[in-house]
């Protein structure tokens, strides 16, 4: 019994180290993001590195996922995204939200 | 010209409803018009220092420097404002007494200016950056569309120093008996939104990791990308969907700054129970 407590406590303890975090590579390029459908785990942070290979600023904004997110032409940048309930996301490119458009659908 | 027009006023709007606020909140109080000018001065030219050095802020702290650096300029804001509040419980109804009886500005209360200053910078800061990031990606690229799109900034701009100033009106219409009373009340939300914003910025960054859940969703209600979202937004922190710390930070905001204010109210207006009579206050 004792052995089975501390091996159930134990995987209790390491639960989130084992239950890995979602990683995203986001590219804008062209003022439109790639990809622009992006799945990730329901209930699990994500980790999202955006590339804007073009020449100006843009930034990324999105009121249901509560993140805005400058990034300058030619740079990189990261962002954390909170453990998302099921469901549909959509994002977009502030400066130019005629094309830069996504949405992030967490299942 | 409509897309860029609605940009610029969005962030004209969020920075002039703060402006609003403090101006009504130091309304009677001589000089407010110079530390205010100095704290909008000082928010457009950072405004462009940092949407000169956006590239470089952003990398700093692998990729989170710019989380960071807004968790930090809010919650120096919320410090500032906090400062206001307590001092005024302590000062305010001096200040409306005196401003009733001469009818004119008084030598008090020059204090806080300062601190006020720094709200507005901080919030002229904030919103101008994005401003002149955006600007100035519409004139590099050129093309056919860049006056309208110029045009379209210089009225957006326009439209929101008119409504922010709309609003000051609206403040300014309250009997001064009672605009301190409505003034630190609006204080204490703008400093909770702006508190369950920083955490936000500090989730974003990941340096935050605990209640990240959705505690209520209503966005089916009042979303907060509308009009009226943005606004209550800016005002009282509204979000359609808070998580639990920013509810957390949002309710010890509140409730931090009227213990304070309540403290440094009770020397003016004492209120001893039999036990505790002052007999060692000499007043």
């Amino acid at each position: 019994m004792k052995p089975f407590l501390f091996a159930a406590l134990l995987a209790l303890l390491a639960a989130p180290a084992f239950g890995a975090d979602n990683t995203v590579s986001l590219t804008l390029r062209d003022h439109k993001f790639t990809p622009a459908e992006i799945h990730v785990k329901a209930e699990t942070p994500t980790t999202v590195t955006l590339v804007n290979d073009d020449g100006e600023t843009e930034e990324f904004d999105s009121t249901s996922l509560k993140i805005e997110k400058v990034v300058t032409g030619h740079a990189t940048g990261v962002m954390r995204w909170r453990p998302l309930a099921p469901g549909r996301y959509p994002f977009m490119g502030e400066f130019h939200s005629d094309t830069a458009q996504g949405v992030v659908i967490a299942e | 010209m409509l897309a860029s027009l609605l940009i610029v006023f969005r962030e004209v709007i969020e920075a002039g409803l703060v402006v609003g606020i403090v101006l009504a909140a130091s309304k009677g109080v001589p000089h407010r018009g110079r530390w205010v000018s100095i704290g909008i001065g000082a928010g457009v030219a950072g405004a462009c220092l940092l949407a000169a050095f956006a590239g470089e802020i952003s990398n700093l702290f692998s990729g989170s420097g710019a989380e960071l650096f807004n968790a930090g300029i809010l919650l120096l804001a919320v410090g500032m404002l906090t400062w206001h509040n307590v001092w005024m419980a302590g000062h305010g109804r001096e200040i409306a007494a005196e401003m009733r009886r001469v009818g004119a500005a008084v030598a008090t209360g020059e204090r806080t200016l300062s601190a006020l200053a720094v709200v507005v910078g901080v919030a002229v800061l904030r919103e101008g950056s994005e401003v002149v990031l955006f600007l100035y990606g519409i004139a590099s690229q050129g093309g056919a569309s860049l006056a309208a799109m110029m045009a379209g900034g210089v009225l957006g701009m326009a439209a929101g120093a008119a409504l922010s100033i709309v609003m000051y009106m609206g403040l300014l219409a309250i009997p001064v008996q009672r605009l301190f009373a409505v003034t630190s009340g609006l204080i204490t939300l703008l400093a909770a939104g702006m508190a369950a914003q920083a955490i936000l910025f500090l989730q974003q960054g990941g340096y935050l990791e605990f209640f990240t859940a959705t505690v209520w969703d209503t966005s089916w209600l009042l979303p907060q990308e509308s009009i009226l979202g943005r606004l209550l937004h800016t005002l009282v922190g509204y979000s359609d969907a808070p998580n639990g710390a920013q509810l957390l930070f949002y309710a010890v905001t509140i409730a931090g700054i009227t213990t304070l204010m309540r403290l440094e109210r009770r020397p003016i207006t004492p209120k001893f129970s039999a036990s505790t009579s002052g007999t060692n206050r000499s007043g």
